[in-house]
């Protein structure tokens, strides 16, 4: 019977699946050193930035794609992406109604109306179509604060040496492949500051959205929060449906400086793929934060999209006191893989750290937790507490975990629980005879069990979050 | 109210039940008794809509309707109760998450309205009372880290909560000491109507003494042998299943 049930949740569409007609400015595919120089000069670029992308490909040119990964995917052809995108009339904008109303349809399908969001929700959006900003909202009202809340470009031009200072000291170019090759390329993203003892008055938004067949996007998102200072983040992405396989490669890097505190929420729902498993999006992301004396990051996500998702948002403890989180909910469905976690490094003394993660398996998917809690020799008392539980959803999913631990301090205290179950008939039979469907039975039992880690993101973004779980599961949890 | 007509049926080709007559007429309070595997448990998870058993004949006709037409969520709909003998947990989903949502899709079921959080609170407030719970119940995990007594009350709850026509007790007062019995007793006969019908499955006379059946049944090896009134159920405390056993061995 739930086979039956689970087979026909699983095989709902992605609602999301639809295109929208902007002319758009696309350099040919292939990546070289003048298509690094075009995009570069594109954006009107200082020479340093320049020369830091191409050192970068450099780099990236002498590094081979990862395999330790718990996913199968074909690799994709790097010299058949296209490295830059941007809606063709790009000019400044003075308010929304100059943005293409084509583009503001599309907002509308996917339920996020700019003017909704400005009027009604109070939350500054830097909405990104592609790879260029295309308005940026509640700018004043921060900037009174003395808040730099806009798109990278932006701020290489107009705060060179915020960026200057801070890019690539979280995730340095040569971390790893993908963010070698976003270092590269990266075209556009959102960067934050918030200044010294500041309490951002609002929650800080961004949308990415693919809308390019074939186009690879690489955002580079750089947020820092000086001393004393708190923000909390919201992204969210969602994206078209496509044939073809598309990369996201995007790097995301936090400072968190001493006293600060920084919260960063995603929720995902890139196109998972359709029902054969063709298609979909791989993203492979890179997130760190670091944080100082005192410190606190704080990472919340909630996964549902992508054909392939290798992601670990992390936190380096590099000062006393600090502590990090982790907050994931994963979601795999048909043929979707997902290889995510979290790695908490702790290099400072009294660092405390909590990592909750629950992952959903439906359909053929493989749902793994890959995590790293590593104490350093100088990080004395240093404390972790890791939970990682798995529900499965039908008979043909997989969940995997793989938790690495390292201490080399003895006082350090690392606790890790993990638990596996499965979506019982019993629970669902159960619901059926107090008169609750089985789909509603099913989003039922997901949000509880996701409960722990909905509870952490901001209002605004948990209903959504919670509409999303639902999409992505129906016919496929039930 | 129902009329359950020479229902047959197995599990993996095992017979369990072979041949049940039942009537139940609104406002009455039935009781089936009977040793241990002869298939009490089958036929409330039958009425109820549990998919796992195969049909091979009879009828149930509920107010007009087949049932064995219908989803267990849509016999819900229709009024049908089970009180589950081994009622699960579902975790991180609180009492009142999860009876407002059975509430108001048990009335889209039926095309009403949602009902108002307000009149929801209020009736919330007057069961809990009714059963004595204490109101931090309405905000734990759904029968996780209940007692044996706990999750049966919650399940009576449920029951004055989404008030059925016909409510089918499975075994309610197993695992209950004598002060939960009491409460989960009272808490049943007070929801008793002339427009309602309660069927009692229990093993022991002792749950009889408080919900008083106008009808017992015994059930023996997958048939009803035997029909009375309570005595019949104070006949069978007395002298227990074996003479049962040896009448129709």
């Amino acid at each position: 019977m739930s086979d039956e049930i689970l087979g026909e949740i699983t095989a709902s569409e992605y609602k999301y699946g639809f295109t929208t007609e902007i002319e758009s400015d696309t350099v040919p595919p292939g990546l070289n050193e003048d298509v690094i120089r075009l995009i570069s000069s594109k954006k009107n670029e200082p020479e340093w930035m320049l020369e830091w992308r191409l050192d970068a490909y450099h780099t990236w040119s002498e590094m081979v794609e990862p395999d330790w990964p718990n996913v199968h995917y074909q690799k994709p052809d790097f010299q058949a992406i296209s490295y830059y995108s941007a809606p063709k009339q790009k000019k400044n904008l003075d308010s929304l109604d100059e943005v293409d109303p084509e583009l503001l349809k599309t907002f509308e399908k996917l339920g996020i109306s700019l003017d909704e969001q400005k009027r009604l929700s109070g939350v500054a959006m830097d909405v990104v179509v592609d790879s260029v900003s295309v308005a940026t909202t509640f700018k004043e009202t921060l900037a009174e604060k003395g808040i730099i809340f806009c798109s990278m470009s932006d701020a290489i031009q107009e705060h060179p040496e915020l960026v200057r200072k801070h890019l690539g000291t979280v995730v340095p170019k040569r971390d790893n492949f993908y963010a070698a090759l976003n270092s590269a390329v990266f075209t556009d993203g959102s960067f934050c500051y918030i200044p010294k003892g500041v309490h951002c008055p609002m929650e800080l938004s961004t949308y990415f959205r693919i809308n390019e067949a074939g186009t690879g996007q690489f955002e580079r998102t750089l947020l820092i929060a000086d001393a004393g200072s708190f923000v909390s983040y919201l992204e969210g992405c969602t994206a078209p449906q496509r044939d073809e396989n598309q990369l996201h490669a995007a790097v995301v890097e936090l400072v968190a400086m001493e006293d600060a505190e920084i919260k960063y929420s995603t929720v995902q729902n890139w196109f998972p793929g359709d029902a054969e498993g063709k298609g979909g999006v791989f993203n492979f992301v890179t997130k760190r934060g670091i944080c100082e004396r005192n410190a606190k990051i704080s990472w919340t996500q909630v996964e549902t999209g992508s054909a392939v998702t290798w992601k670990y948002p992390s936190c380096i403890l590099k000062g006393d006191h600090s502590i990090g989180e982790f907050y994931s909910v994963a979601v795999t469905n048909k043929f979707q893989q997902a290889d995510t976690g979290t790695k908490m490094i702790h290099l400072g003394k009294n660092t405390k750290s909590t990592i909750i993660s629950k992952g959903i398996s439906a359909g053929k998917s493989h749902n793994s937790y890959r995590g790293l809690v590593r104490v350093g020799a100088r990080a004395e008392n240093a404390r972790n507490f890791s939970q990682c539980d798995s529900l499965l959803m039908g008979d043909q999913c997989g969940a995997h975990t793989f938790p690495y631990i390292e201490a080399q301090h003895p006082s350090a205290q690392i606790e890790h629980e993990a638990t596996t179950s499965k979506i019982g008939e019993d629970q669902i039979f159960y619901c059926n005879q107090r008169g609750i469907g089985t789909e509603e039975a099913i989003a039922l039992i997901v949000n509880g069990y996701c409960k722990e880690v909905l509870n952490q993101l901001p209002m605004e973004f948990a209903v959504e979050a919670q509409k999303l779980l639902e999409i992505s599961l129906e016919g496929s949890v039930g | 109210m129902i009329k359950i007509k020479d229902l047959q049926a197995g599990i993996e080709e095992k017979e369990i039940l072979r041949g049940i007559d039942l009537e139940i007429n609104a406002g009455e309070v039935h009781a089936i008794m009977g040793p241990n595997g002869s298939g009490k448990s089958t036929l409330s998870n039958i009425i109820a809509g549990r998919e796992d058993y195969e049909i091979s004949a009879g009828t149930i006709d509920f107010e007009g309707e087949d049932l064995m037409d219908l989803s267990p969520e849509e016999r819900a709909h229709k009024g049908v109760f089970l009180s589950f003998q081994y009622p699960v947990e579902i975790p991180g989903v609180t009492v009142s998450n999860f009876i407002k949502t059975a509430i108001n899709e048990s009335r889209k079921g039926r095309g009403e309205e949602a009902m108002e959080a307000r009149e929801m609170l209020a009736m919330m407030r007057e069961k809990t009372a009714l059963l004595e719970m204490d109101k931090s119940y309405l905000s734990r995990s759904l029968n996780e880290g209940f007692s044996g007594g706990e999750k049966k009350r919650n399940e009576i709850f449920q029951m004055a909560m989404l008030q059925p026509k016909l409510a089918i007790l499975d075994e309610t007062d197993s695992g209950l000491d004598i002060d939960a019995l009491r409460i989960v007793a009272n808490g049943v006969n007070k929801l008793r109507s002339k427009d309602n019908a309660v069927l009692v499955i229990t093993h022991y006379q002792r749950l009889l003494d408080y919900i008083e059946p106008d009808f017992v049944h015994v059930l023996y090896n997958g048939k009803i042998v035997k029909s009375g009134d309570k005595s019949l159920a104070l006949e069978l405390e007395a002298k227990g299943y074996d003479w049962i056993k040896a009448e129709n061995a």
